[in-house]
Parts: C-alpha cells; structure tokens; sequence
C-alpha cells in the first residue's frame, strides 16, 4: 500500500509551483511559529507544569504566559476559562457531552443547527442513547441558520444550543448574537455554545460583545500546529470532564499539557491579530479573485455558501457539474493545486456533504464540490497559477464523463 | 471505520491520466449505462459488435472516481475482439486484478464496469430476439449489484423530494 503512495508521490515530480488550499484539514505551519516553538522541546520549560522543580515551573509560566495571551484575543474574563484541549473535535465533544452531563436534571434537550460540524452532529447522535434528545434547525439556501425555528425550538426542558461562529466548509458568518438573544429570551438557562475554530482570528470576533457560554478554538486553523485547540468556558458555567485520569494545571482537561503546541497556538494567534486588517484584507482580495476568476472561465459552476460580508474571508467552496470531485482532486493534485472535495467514498455510495444537502444541494451537485482556504501567506501568483489549472482539470474530467448521467 | 488516502496504483492512475477507448462511438451496436450521478458513479459503454457477435470496439464515458474510470477503461481494452459469449464470463474479480488491485471501498467500481459490460450484452440479443444457450436469464452478480445501486439513487431522489415539498 505504501509502495503504492510512493508511485502517486512520484508522479508528481517536476510540478512548476504548488498551491496548497487545503486549510479546512490540515494546514501549513510558518517557520515562526516552529521557530517559537522549538526550545520548549528541548531547551527550557519540558518538564511537567505540575511538578515542584525548575522545568516543571518554567512549563507552568510558559503555558500560564500563552494562555493570557489566547484569553486576550478571545477577550476572556479570567484564564480559568482557557481550557485547552487536542483540538476541535475534542473541545466539541467537551463542549457537547460535558454540559449534557453537568445538566442532564434539568433537561434533555439540545439544539443544533444542521449544519454544524461533526464533532457536534455526531457526539448529539451518541448523546441519544443516554436519553437526550436534539432538534436540529434548518438553514437556507445559502446556510443562515433559520431563527424563528430556532426561537420556537428552544423551551425550558432545552440545556445546550450550539451554532458554529462560521460554517468551516461554505463559510456563512451566522448571526450568533441574534441567536444568543432569541435562545437567552426564551430560557436563560440554556447554555450557548459556538464552534468559532473558523472565526477566531479571521472576523472580528470577541466575548466581551458576543457573550456566549462556550466557544471552540482550534490552532491549526489559524496556521499553528495541528494537536491544540482550546475550549472557552465562562466563568460560573457547569461543565463536567468527559475523560478521566490524571489532573494537570486544568480541571477540565487530564493528563501532561503539550508546552510547545501550546506555545504555537499563542504565537500563531499573535501572527493572526497583528495587522488583522491587512491579513483578513489579504484573504477577502485572494478568496473574490479565486471566486470570480473561477465563474467567469468556468461554465455550470455554482458557489456554495453567500458571497461578500456575509462570507468568511477565506473560504471558497463550488461546485463544478458533471464533474466528480475525487477525480478532480487527484487531477489538480497532480497539477500542484491540493483542496479537497464535500463528498466522502466511505460505502457503496459516495457520501455528500451534510452541510451541502442541507442548503438544498442535489447530490450530484455535491458531489462535484471542491473547497479552498486562502491564508494570508498565498500570493497572487499562487491564485493565478489556480486559475490556470482548474479550467483546464475541470475540462479533462468533464470530457471523461461525457454525456453520461446528462439527461 | 478508518479513512485512508485511497492509495491508487500505478495502474489506476495511469488508467486515470490516459484513459484507453474514452468517448461517445457514433456507430456503435449497442450502448449500456450502469450507475446514477447521486451515487457518485455512473458509466456508459459503447460496444460495435460484428454479425459474428464478436466485439470489433468498445469504448466508454464515465462519470465518477479515479477507479470507476481505470476499471471502465480497462473492461473496453479487455474485450476488444473477444467473442460475446467470452466476455460474459468476466468477473469483477478479472478487472480489479487486471488493474492491478483496488482499495476494497472501491471494489464497486468494477462491479459496476462488468455490470454495464453485462447488460450490453443482454441489450444487444435482447435486441436481436436471440437467447443463447449460455446466456442465463437470471441477472449475474454484477448486473444484480448495479440494480441495486440504481434503486439506492431511486431512494435518495425520493427522499430528497419529499423533503423539498415540506
């Protein structure tokens, strides 16, 4: 099987530039950020922040020091709010299993939007068999999560509502303060939570002005080391830990806290705030050229996910028609243009995006979705050389397929 | 379950970068589709069969994966020239070998090839009026697997309906 990836690598030799656009599952780590990094590996601060001699303290003021700075950009009340976790999915999964736990005599109800990512869906899907129940609120068109439904969803038996800031794969900027009011109205015992891997540091985004119970932040989003996220809990608010074993500086999360992640987490936040504006200015430039460069070359193409303000500053996600998306994946991947497309072989039929079905996507059109982030480090040359590339693909799959499945 | 980065041969990928007997055939005997779109996998092959019921071309359109166009391909290399009654006896085991293995998540892919490749056969005596002796009336594995393939997307296109009318 490896043997087999040797040959696909091999076949990529020779590309003239790469393009790496794949931010939604993996990203790029700047040098500054290993850099920072580095030392905490092997030259100062390795020890356990629990333990009573000097590389044990040095860890504990080093993830003490990265943690006021994540909680300022985050706009934290106090640094016991900072739990830091694997990354999102596990913060998710703390989020949504730790409030139903610390709830569960008060109600049984969640509510999701039917959109949000899968470490939300799923851990409400396990939460069923212990006898809780989720409502999940449609979306439009264009995934703006429908709030009258919402306010009619939510009652006193609801415990948990969770939005994401931001959808990671069409970009829709939700109103989750509009949100946080209806459900804070209706019951103001129901607790908020938002996935914000997706809007921390890239739209303005603060607890201070959005005051929900609970966010997820991921690192490797914002182009720090993958392995580290964080899950903000304000203060007062009842979460119960989901894994046991043995208690390190945070009551949430056990087990030996991961200085150097930790520390790439804070300097790749720092990267992502200073000059914001010019870095989210950056992303807004690249993502409408991407966009329009692609629709106005590209015939029966469709954006998935609204345009302009409404769009997080670096996604583009389309689908392109009569054209299956594993097979575009691997033909501008041999191209030097790596993204990744909505729909997932894992059975007998090719599994579409929920988030795609959900805006009213036929499967056929899903299947034909690709998704790119632009990042602040992408150059004009590197969107050009997109827009290069993807006619051209797009043009060879479709000759492939032909007038097959055109009715 | 585990995903893993569907590790393609180098086979497949050069099936994959230069597809063997691509297109529409203008003057072609019999034409045979197998799959929907909804399932992400759908293939049309066309097939020029002498009065010998022997195969002179084939050729093949496909819409779907990486494996779902190398096994296509390979089927109209495989039975080029062969006599029908031949080529009813390939397998999908003979073209996932003959492409020199498949991840098992895409062992559907050369089902569906041979049940497209089964159903032309089927078609063109159907349209003859002819049943040969070896010809069995009851569908093969493959042709079995693409029906039920079919009725999936029947399903899924059901189901989508009946949610765009709430």
């Amino acid at each position: 099987m490896v043997e087999n990836v040797k040959e696909l690598l091999k076949a990529h030799e020779g590309l003239k530039r790469e393009v790496y656009l794949d931010i939604e599952n993996s990203s790029i780590v700047p040098k500054e950020v290993i850099d920072a990094m580095l030392p905490y590996y092997y030259k100062r601060a390795y020890g356990n922040p629990t333990l009573t001699h000097k590389p044990g303290w040095e860890a504990f003021e080093t993830i003490m020091e990265s943690k006021q700075k994540i909680a300022k950009f985050l706009g934290c009340k106090t640094l016991e709010e900072v739990n830091f976790t694997p990354g999102e999915t596990e913060a998710n999964n703390l989020a949504l299993m730790g409030t139903a736990f610390a709830m569960k005599d008060k109600g049984k109800k969640i509510v999701i939007s039917e959109i949000e990512p899968i470490s939300v869906l799923h851990v409400t899907e396990m939460l069923q068999k212990y006898g809780f129940n989720t409502t999940k609120i449609p979306v439009d068109s264009e995934g703006f999560t429908n709030l009258e439904k919402l306010s009619e969803a939510v009652d006193k038996e609801t415990i948990l509502v969770s939005l994401s800031a931001v959808n990671s794969e069409i970009g829709t900027v939700q109103p989750v303060k509009e949100a946080l009011n209806i459900v804070k109205d209706k019951n103001s015992e129901t607790l908020f939570h938002s996935d914000a891997s997706d809007t921390y540091g890239k739209t303005a985004f603060n607890l201070q002005d959005l005051t929900v119970d609970l966010a997820t932040v991921s690192s490797y989003k914002i182009l720090g080391p993958r392995g580290i996220g964080a899950l903000y809990v304000k203060e007062g608010v009842n979460v119960e830990k989901i894994l046991e074993g043995q208690i390190g500086t945070q009551k949430l999360w056990p087990g030996v806290e991961n200085t150097p992640l930790i520390v790439g987490f804070a300097k790749a936040s720092e990267l992502a705030f200073r000059n914001f504006e010019k870095n989210v200015n950056c992303m807004l430039r690249l993502r409408d050229k991407l966009i329009d460069g692609i629709i106005e070359s590209i015939s029966d193409v469709r954006l998935n996910g609204p345009k302009g303000d409404k769009r997080a500053p670096d996604n583009v996600n389309i689908s392109f028609l009569r054209c299956e998306g594993e097979a575009l994946t691997i033909e501008l991947s041999l191209n030097g243009v790596y993204v990744s497309s909505g729909s997932a072989c894992t059975r007998r039929i090719l599994q579409p995006s929920h988030v795609l079905v959900a805006i009213g996507r036929k499967y056929d059109e899903a299947h034909g979705s690709i998704l790119m982030k632009v990042t602040r480090y992408h150059t004009d040359e590197d969107i050009n050389y997109v827009l290069e590339v993807i006619p051209n693909a797009v043009k060879r799959i479709r000759g492939i397929t032909g007038s097959t499945g055109v009715e | 379950m585990s995903r893993i980065p569907l590790p393609y041969n180098p086979k497949v990928l050069d099936l994959f970068r230069n597809p063997k007997n691509l297109g529409k055939m203008e003057d072609a005997t019999v034409i045979a589709v197998a799959g929907n779109p909804l399932c992400g996998d759908m293939i049309t092959f066309y097939l020029k069969i002498s009065n010998q019921d022997v195969i002179e071309k084939a050729s093949f359109e496909s819409y779907g994966c990486a494996a779902n166009i190398a096994t296509s391909s390979i089927v109209t290399e495989m039975i080029k020239g062969m006599k029908l009654e031949d080529a009813w006896k390939i397998s999908w085991k003979s073209v996932t070998e003959a492409v020199g293995g498949l991840p098992s998540i895409k062992f559907h892919c050369g089902i569906l090839a041979v049940g497209a490749l089964k159903r032309a056969i089927r078609k063109y005596y159907k349209n003859k009026d002819v049943s040969p002796e070896w010809l069995e009336e009851e569908l093969s594995f493959e042709e079995k697997q693409a029906l039920e393939e079919e009725e999936l997307a029947k399903m899924i296109s059901k189901r989508l309906k009946t949610e765009e009318e709430k």
